[in-house]
């Protein structure tokens, strides 16, 4: 099961995302290649998954694990199949947030086994205009539980045109991902969580114009 | 040592000049290899990892172009509707587009295969008009039945400008290929190739003339960097390499070989000027980051998208009978 998905990765989204994105990628340097590692990106498509799934080196891929909603991608069995299955996903129980039950055990479990889990720390994707939505801070939290795991900034744009959230057909057009020196966890949560905001902003700020409305 | 021999034959099917050329492109490349690695070695405070970068993406490119013209038109035919690809989605990506116009951006794309598939049928009176007057019409319709009117005239002439010089404009370096091996001394392929040498060698060209003798800028609103120098010694020496070198592989003489190498160098610094009043609108230095020390394909192919039907008609006109 796990060199399909590895081939799976390889042969078949790799492609698709190169043909639909471009994968302008900028700072792959910093892109880390063994866990524990934690990846924050912005959200605003499906693609941004993808996107991020192709851009790892093929020796790494098989590490990478994108934090989802399992509200979102584990109700349908087809869909949720695949979630887990091929984008090797981690289960985040949003609704339960806050209900003292720990949403994030299965993100802990994958960091603990070396993986490099994939979060989008403002919740839900957003759209193409691609303003940034206030940061959750379960990133945080993670960073927290692994003080030496790098948590690396990824800044992704123009995903939210090639599938805006509500549209089912893709159309190809090239997306930036610049990605950043990584954020380390100091002990105090907010400092932490600014740390990241600005770090995103920073990388949204070098990315080409986006003449999208 | 039957792949040897398979080899052999094959090569001794092409043209000689063909071949001659591209050891000579060869040649050129690992003496760039050289000088950049020697640099490097020499002078180890300089950073010379840009031109590192961009004498391997010579060799990537030039290497896919090689092969492609090797194999026949139709691997190269292949290869430019993949170029003609990806710089439309360049250009589509940096223009200011709509979440309403991605219908339309789809049909653009759908405009590839289209085009493409009348050079792979060998209509040319099809291909002529298909986008130049077809596409100009269809888009701008869908668009209306899909009643999308804000900015209209502005995104209709947008997205056709795009097919124009990504789709149509490229397409004829490939429909090139579909001229017939006895009206060309180094066949088809050779057409293509000294199209291709030409347009690089004056962009190149431009480029050492302006550094070592710029003085007085050209076009400062526009590209800063242009100069008198460089353009006029550009076009002298392309004018002076097409005179030269062109009838090793073009059917071109007398008037017609003069006419493209006055034309030729002009069309060329036309291409390059006016992608970079577009980028300049847009406010990007590079349309991507898909050619390492280069930039983006658009970069790249910016004066191809006017030389190429420019060339294509002048060799019609002067020399090929078969357009």
């Amino acid at each position: 099961m796990v060199w399909i998905r590895w081939l799976l990765l390889l042969l078949i989204v790799r492609p698709i995302a190169r043909f639909l994105t471009g994968a302008d990628v900028t700072g792959r340097e910093h892109l880390p290649l063994k866990g524990p590692a934690i990846v924050a990106a912005n959200h605003n498509s499906h693609m941004d998954t993808l996107l991020l799934l192709s851009i790892f080196p093929s020796r790494a891929v098989m590490r990478v694990r994108p934090a989802a909603a399992s509200d979102y991608f584990l109700r349908d069995p087809v869909i949720g199949w695949f979630s887990r299955n091929l984008v090797g996903i981690v289960p985040i129980a949003r609704g339960k947030a806050g209900s003292g039950e720990d949403v994030l055990a299965p993100a802990r479990e994958a960091l603990a086994r070396g993986d490099i889990i994939v979060v989008f720390p403002e919740g839900t994707r957003g759209d193409a205009s691609d303003e940034m939505a206030a940061l959750k801070s379960g990133v945080a939290r993670l960073a927290e539980a692994f003080p030496d795991a790098p948590v690396t900034p990824v800044w992704i744009q123009g995903a939210g045109r090639v599938l805006p959230k509500g549209e089912a057909i893709p159309v190809p057009l090239n997306c930036a991902v610049l990605i950043g020196e990584p954020v380390h966890w100091e002990g105090k949560r907010a400092q932490f969580m600014d740390q990241l905001r600005a770090a995103l902003l920073k990388l949204k700020a070098e990315a080409p114009p986006l003449r999208w409305t | 040592m039957e792949f040897i021999a398979r080899t052999q034959a094959f090569l001794a099917a092409q043209p000689a000049a063909l071949l001659w050329g591209l050891a000579g492109i060869g040649g050129l490349l690992v003496l760039g290899s050289v000088v950049a690695a020697v640099l490097t070695i020499a002078r180890p405070k300089q950073d010379y990892r840009e031109l590192r970068q961009r004498m391997s993406s010579w060799w990537v490119m030039i290497g896919l172009l090689a092969a492609a013209l090797l194999l026949g038109w139709q691997a190269t035919l292949g290869l430019f509707a993949v170029i003609s690809f990806i710089a439309l989605r360049e250009f589509l990506s940096l223009a200011p587009t709509r979440r309403e116009d991605r219908l339309i951006i789809l049909a653009c794309y759908l405009a590839i295969p289209v085009s493409y598939a009348f050079i792979a049928a060998d209509i040319y009176g099809i291909y002529l008009v298909i986008i130049p007057v077809y596409a100009f019409l269809i888009l701008p319709w869908l668009m209306a039945v899909i009643g999308q009117t804000r900015g209209y005239l502005s995104s209709v002439a947008l997205f056709h400008w795009g097919l124009m010089t990504c789709v149509y404009n490229i397409g004829y370096a490939a429909f090139l290929m579909r001229a017939p091996p006895w009206e060309a001394p180094a066949h088809a392929a050779g057409l293509v190739f000294f199209l291709l040498v030409a347009t690089e060698f004056n962009d190149v060209a431009q480029y050492v003339w302006g550094k070592l003798f710029g003085r007085n800028k050209i076009i400062p609103k526009v590209s800063p960097n242009k100069t008198w120098e460089g353009f006029l010694g550009g076009w002298a020496s392309t004018a002076a390499l097409i005179w030269f070198v062109g009838p090793l592989f073009t059917p071109l003489h007398g008037l017609g070989l003069a006419t493209v190498a006055v034309i030729l160098p002009v069309a060329g610094f036309a291409g390059d000027v006016t992608m970079s009043a577009i980028k300049r609108d847009i406010g990007v230095k590079d349309t991507s980051h898909l050619i390492p020390g280069h930039g983006g394909i658009l970069d790249r192919i910016d004066s191809l998208t006017f030389t190429a039907p420019i060339y294509f008609h002048l060799l019609a006109w002067f020399a090929l009978d078969k357009f």
